[in-house]
């Protein structure tokens, strides 16, 4: 057991936390392409062991659903190897119970996604897809704890990057996740796009959603629409989700510029939160693409991912905040 | 001798009373030009299902109209009526999975009798049932396997059959709790049969078009009815 920079470590965590985020790709697939329920059986498929489901077989939605399940299987075991690895050969005994933490976590997840699809229940879907970004956050910040940065950076002189501008970022970071939560709730509707214009709503800066107006709404959608009618709720909701958009956007602005203040130009702090506003810029339009292509699936899930990305970059940016406070602190 | 008499009265009563159960026949039309319905292009992303059209894609059957504007695929039924099924002794009815399409889309059992669902294309399906007032079923059908039976013991309109693999393929099973009922053809015709006089409420639902209503009496040669739709 030591605490020093393990490579092997390090890399093994990073193929981990890689593979985490291609599963959520792959799980966003899934349900942009309504193929969540397409594999009625579970851990079986089709009858078969899952992990000999002829290939012949996967068409379809099967596809998009099997190959999740097969993905998600591996990552169930490089969690298990790197659970097992951090036990054994990291002497900080908070990174060996974080390792427990994600091996456990992706048990839950497992069974989560097992659930949905055996007790067909769509609604198990929204904290599926909640866990999924939790856990990607937990992988990649097991990876930054045993990088050589974090590892090495007990030793070197840090600036401290102020409590204010950490704490807004902690709080865009949950702003972002809470969006999600919006997100998994309005993709687990199964209804189609409930606004299919942007930026307007209908028509309006705010649609209407009384019977009359939903009914209209029913009537006049897209050719080729596939899912349920869609509710007043689901309108509703949709707007909720453009507004607490436009508030991270501008939450992420002020991060950018207060970093740049804060911190200087040439700190990577401040560059990684200009990165963030980029990426949020890119989620904007991915967003409004979505709407515009009246959700295409391979446009929705590339919106799901950069999601994904921002919760990432804000939870990365305020643990390594926090860990240059704290040793800034520690070296007064 | 007594007994005799007492059941060659009973017969002749039940034959009196078959005898007075008549017909509702009419025809559903559709006023105004048919909708143009759009090729199912989901189909050509499938190459298992792409092979099965190597010519003109199928296109989607909101509306089947005749070229003399008849209307197919509408439920035409007595309304207010419960607790009369005979599903059980009914013949099975069948739904096939032909075409990455389900065949028939419109479909109408009574409570208590059996649908069969077939799988008769060269892939495998997962039958998915989404209902209302039933309990929701996700089954896996293999190419030529064995048939699935379902039976549903509550009324429900239009209580839609999926597959998620093939995300265009739909049907839409109504369920009655009486044997009242009939779906349009192609021709437009519909015979409800053994109704008993009286007077009745007649509704023709079209899963689109929605639901007309008409008060009728049926006597002892039935009674005709017909429905006229248009798209609004």
């Amino acid at each position: 057991m030591n605490n020093k920079y393990q490579p092997a470590l390090f890399w093994f965590a990073v193929l981990n936390a890689i593979a985490t985020f291609l599963l959520i790709g792959l799980g966003g697939l899934v349900t942009s392409h309504e193929a969540g329920m397409s594999v009625p059986d579970w851990p079986t498929t089709y009858g078969y062991n899952m992990f000999v489901f002829p290939l012949d077989k996967w068409v379809g939605g099967i596809f998009y659903e099997h190959s999740h399940r097969l993905l998600a299987s591996a990552v169930g075991l490089l969690t298990t190897i790197l659970a097992v690895w951090l036990w054994l050969k990291d002497a900080r005994k908070w990174i060996q119970w974080l390792g427990i933490t994600a091996f456990l976590l992706v048990i839950v997840q497992g069974i989560l996604g097992g659930l949905r699809v055996r007790w067909m229940l769509d609604w198990l879907g929204i904290p599926h897809g909640a866990v999924a970004q939790t856990f990607l956050v937990l992988t990649c910040a097991i990876a930054l704890f045993v990088s050589r940065w974090w590892v090495n950076s007990a030793n070197q002189n840090h600036d401290s990057v102020p409590r204010g501008l950490r704490s807004h970022v902690l709080f865009v970071t949950i702003l972002i996740f809470v969006q999600l939560l919006i997100a998994a709730t309005m993709r687990h509707q199964h209804a189609g796009l409930a606004i299919n214009d942007f930026p307007l709503a209908h028509g309006k800066l705010w649609p209407a959603t009384t019977p009359e107006a939903i009914a209209d709404y029913n009537a006049h959608r897209p050719v080729g629409t596939i899912g349920n009618p869609i509710t007043a709720f689901q309108v509703t909701l949709q707007m909720v989700h453009r507004l607490v958009a436009y508030a991270i956007f501008l939450g992420i602005v002020a991060a950018a510029m207060l970093a740049r203040k804060k911190l200087g130009d040439g700190d990577a702090l401040a560059k990684f939160a200009w990165f963030w506003f980029g990426l949020l810029t890119l989620q904007i339009g991915l967003g409004a693409w979505t709407v515009w292509s009246n959700k295409a699936a391979d446009i929705t899930t590339l919106h799901v991912m950069v999601g994904a990305s921002a919760l990432l970059v804000g939870a990365l940016w305020w643990l390594m905040a926090s860990r240059r406070a704290s040793l800034a602190e520690s070296m007064k | 001798m007594k007994k005799i008499v007492l059941v060659s009265t009973l017969a002749a009563f039940g034959v009196l009373q078959m005898a007075a159960a008549a017909d509702i026949t009419g025809v559903i039309n559709f006023k105004g030009a048919a909708p143009t319905e759009n090729e199912i292009t989901p189909i050509k992303d499938d190459p298992s299902c792409a092979a099965l059209y190597p010519g003109q894609l199928p296109k989607t059957r909101f509306y089947v109209v005749s070229a003399n504007g008849e209307l197919a695929d509408v439920i035409v039924s007595l309304k207010g009526i419960s607790g009369k099924s005979t599903g059980a002794s009914a013949a099975p009815a069948t739904l096939d999975q032909k075409g990455a399409l389900y065949t028939p889309q419109i479909v109408a059992v009574q409570t208590g009798q059996k649908l069969v669902v077939k799988n008769s294309d060269p892939f495998v399906h997962n039958v998915h049932t989404t209902p209302t007032a039933n309990p929701e079923s996700n089954q896996v059908q293999m190419s030529g396997g064995a048939d699935l039976t379902y039976t549903f013991d509550k009324p429900e309109m239009f209580l839609k059959f999926k597959c998620d693999v093939h995300p265009w393929m739909f049907a839409w099973v109504s369920v009655f709790d009486h044997p009242y009922f009939a779906v349009s053809g192609a021709d437009g015709k519909f015979t409800i049969k053994n109704v008993p006089p009286g007077k009745y409420t007649l509704e023709a639902a079209h899963r689109k078009l929605g639901t007309q209503t008409a008060e009728i009496e049926v006597k002892d040669d039935g009674a005709v009815q017909g429905f006229t739709f248009e798209k609004k």
